[in-house]
């Protein structure tokens, strides 16, 4: 889709810098003119809304570490100072820190999108695998944040999740030390999760940067999950998809700023407003409300090497999705068998994190939560690899529309087809 | 492959070779301080051993020390406690080994090869499966069904000698290398 470019310098400085550094024509080809299938809906709005979520987090992040101290026996208090004393310091933690909550909120919605319409699938893999590396990214990056505060939340998570790395046979505990910086999470932890947290946006803005080249090669897949054949098939980015995406921006910044006023410490935990306690675990530990799927396979297996593979296998396993997916369709709007399997496995996510949010030997409804998260991780992988597969290779699509404009500006008779 | 040119390529050739091998060693050599620098620093070394008073802990109690950063249970058992913890058949136990690091690392996990003495538990408060600190069970207040820790992270259950006996936890809590110094002094590390 990035065709010939469009670019017209008009001034002398626009040509005079046009034959040094193109930056004008790449800004011009990528978000004025770049061609984009004219039937994108509101869930396409959303990698607008993660760059947005992306700069609101490394902005409110670098004026929050002008007043954090990286250092177990003071962090604590230094976070009290910028709820307290720091002039608006309330203001720009509790955006950083339901800004996080947000970040996820938005990524998981344009990933659910991402499979429902078949945007894994060729020509777009790498777009997609980019996609599955920032989401790791963005976990690193959360559980970093998470730690410095020095709560007992952050202690014990932090303490928690290392300790999943001495699941691995003989070296398992040497990396965990490696880690640490210590014998146990302590100072030197804190340290280095500060600095690499401090680190991690500016790569996944990086790997953001590759994502959106990528995506600028074959163009935006859209909710037909056919391929654009004709000009007539799309609108120029600007001003149709820049005014739609700022639209629905707002939309988000309207929940956004209502978490931030009104219910500030909704996603915290209670237990993170007591010091770190090395000799004392709180009764529940529960991750952040984003970890928590992963957390419930985790807790899911008896075994402690097997529940850690597991759980990453559940994210490395979204990179190959555009394998195990046969089906020559795309979009689940003409997969009528794929698309009750799709709702399914979003509600298999949602009940792993509730089974997540529930004590060890919680029931639900009589059963034993343990047993349901174990049922919706088997659904989890199932969905993956056996389904995906299989529902590819039998199931008959609906038949596609001819082209994205025929569907859109046909009769209604011919697009509802 | 004889004459003068092939002579000549199997010199650039150890060239190439050689300053590759030369070069992997200096990145090798490079790399290595950055990856050293963050395992525990001589400081945090120096703190290996920790001295600590027991003569105040009743039997049926026990205390928490710090020890390298980590909790550590200095417990003093009651008789049965003592018997239950004996009673064990240790071939049925999910752990078999006595994971005590002052003793022989292929030792069963009988009681008597994770104690000195029968009257007191020393172990790491580190739980094995993914460390939090497990919760000390008593009469009055039981916590998991074999009298000695549950770990509320994740539920698993210890006896009385700190063993492993249900959830996911691989391994019975560690037995530190400690030494009674008196009768109500003990030093670890």
């Amino acid at each position: 889709m990035s065709g010939p470019s469009t670019y017209n310098p008009k001034s002398g400085i626009e040509k005079w810098l046009d034959q040094r550094l193109p930056l004008p024509r790449f800004m011009h080809d990528t978000m004025l003119t770049f061609p984009t299938p004219r039937n994108l809906n509101f869930w396409y709005t959303f990698g607008g809304i993660l760059t947005f979520c992306l700069g609101v987090q490394i902005i409110t992040g670098i004026v929050l570490a002008m007043h954090y101290v990286a250092n177990a026996g003071l962090a604590f208090d230094s976070v009290e100072k910028i709820m307290r004393d720091v002039n608006y310091g309330w203001l720009i933690r509790y955006v950083h820190a339901n800004g996080a909550s947000m970040f996820f909120l938005a990524v998981y919605i344009h990933m659910f999108r991402g499979i429902y319409y078949g945007s894994y699938k060729a020509p777009r893999e790498i777009i997609w695998i980019l996609g599955v590396l920032i989401y790791l990214l963005m976990t690193a990056t959360a559980f970093f944040g998470y730690v410095l505060p020095w709560g007992q939340m952050s202690f014990w998570g932090a303490t928690v999740i290392t300790n999943l790395f001495s699941a691995i046979p003989v070296i398992g505990p040497g990396i965990a030390t490696w880690l640490w910086g210590d014998f146990a999470v302590g100072d030197a932890t804190l340290n280095r999760f500060f600095s690499l947290h401090y680190l991690l946006p500016f790569i996944i803005a990086g790997v953001v940067g590759l994502h959106i080249w990528a995506l600028h090669v074959p163009g935006n897949n859209n909710p037909l999950g056919i391929d654009v054949k004709s000009p007539q098939d799309t609108v120029p980015f600007h001003p149709y998809y820049t005014v739609k995406d700022a639209f629905f921006l707002v939309l988000f910044i309207i929940v956004f700023a209502g978490f931030v006023f009104f219910e500030p410490e909704f996603f915290g935990s209670p237990d993170n407003n007591i010091p770190a306690n090395p000799l004392v675990t709180p009764p529940d530990i529960v991750p952040e409300w984003y970890l928590l799927p992963f957390y419930a396979m985790l807790r899911s297996v008896p075994d402690k090497l097997l529940g850690v593979l597991v759980m990453g296998a559940a994210i490395v396993s979204l990179a190959v999705l555009p394998w195990t997916d046969t089906s020559r369709v795309r979009s689940n709007r003409f997969r009528p068998t794929m698309k009750w399997f799709f709702w399914f496995f979003v509600v298999a996510c949602v009940t792993l994190g509730y089974c997540g949010s529930q004590p060890v030997d919680a029931t639900i409804a009589g059963i034993p939560a343990v047993w349901i998260a174990r049922l919706a991780s088997l659904y989890y992988f199932a969905f993956i690899y056996p389904i995906m597969f299989f529902v590819g290779l039998f199931e008959t699509p609906k038949p596609l529309p001819a082209s994205i404009a025929q569907s859109v500006l046909g009769d209604k008779p011919a697009a509802a087809e | 492959m004889a004459g003068t040119t092939s002579d000549a390529a199997t010199r650039r050739d150890f060239i190439y070779v050689a300053s590759g091998a030369m070069g992997a060693v200096a990145a090798g050599a490079v790399a290595w301080p950055l990856i050293q620098q963050m395992n525990p620093s001589a400081a945090a070394l120096a703190l290996a051993t920790t001295e600590t008073d027991i003569g105040a802990i009743q039997p049926g109690q026990q205390v928490i020390i710090k020890h390298r950063g980590q909790p550590l249970f200095v417990r003093r058992r009651t008789p049965e406690e003592i018997k239950s913890a004996q009673a064990v058949d240790v071939a049925a136990l999910p752990d078999g080994l006595a994971r005590n690091a002052g003793k022989d690392a292929a030792l069963p996990a009988s009681d008597a090869n994770r104690t000195i003495k029968a009257e007191w538990l020393v172990v790491s408060g580190v739980c094995t499966h993914l460390g939090c600190t497990p919760t000390v069970s008593t009469p009055s207040a039981p916590e998991g069904e074999y009298g000695g820790w549950l770990c509320h992270c994740h539920g698993s259950a210890y006896d009385t000698s700190g063993r492993i006996r249900k959830g996911p936890a691989p391994e019975n809590l560690h037995v530190p290398v400690y030494s009674f110094m008196s009768d109500t002094r003990i030093k670890v590390g």
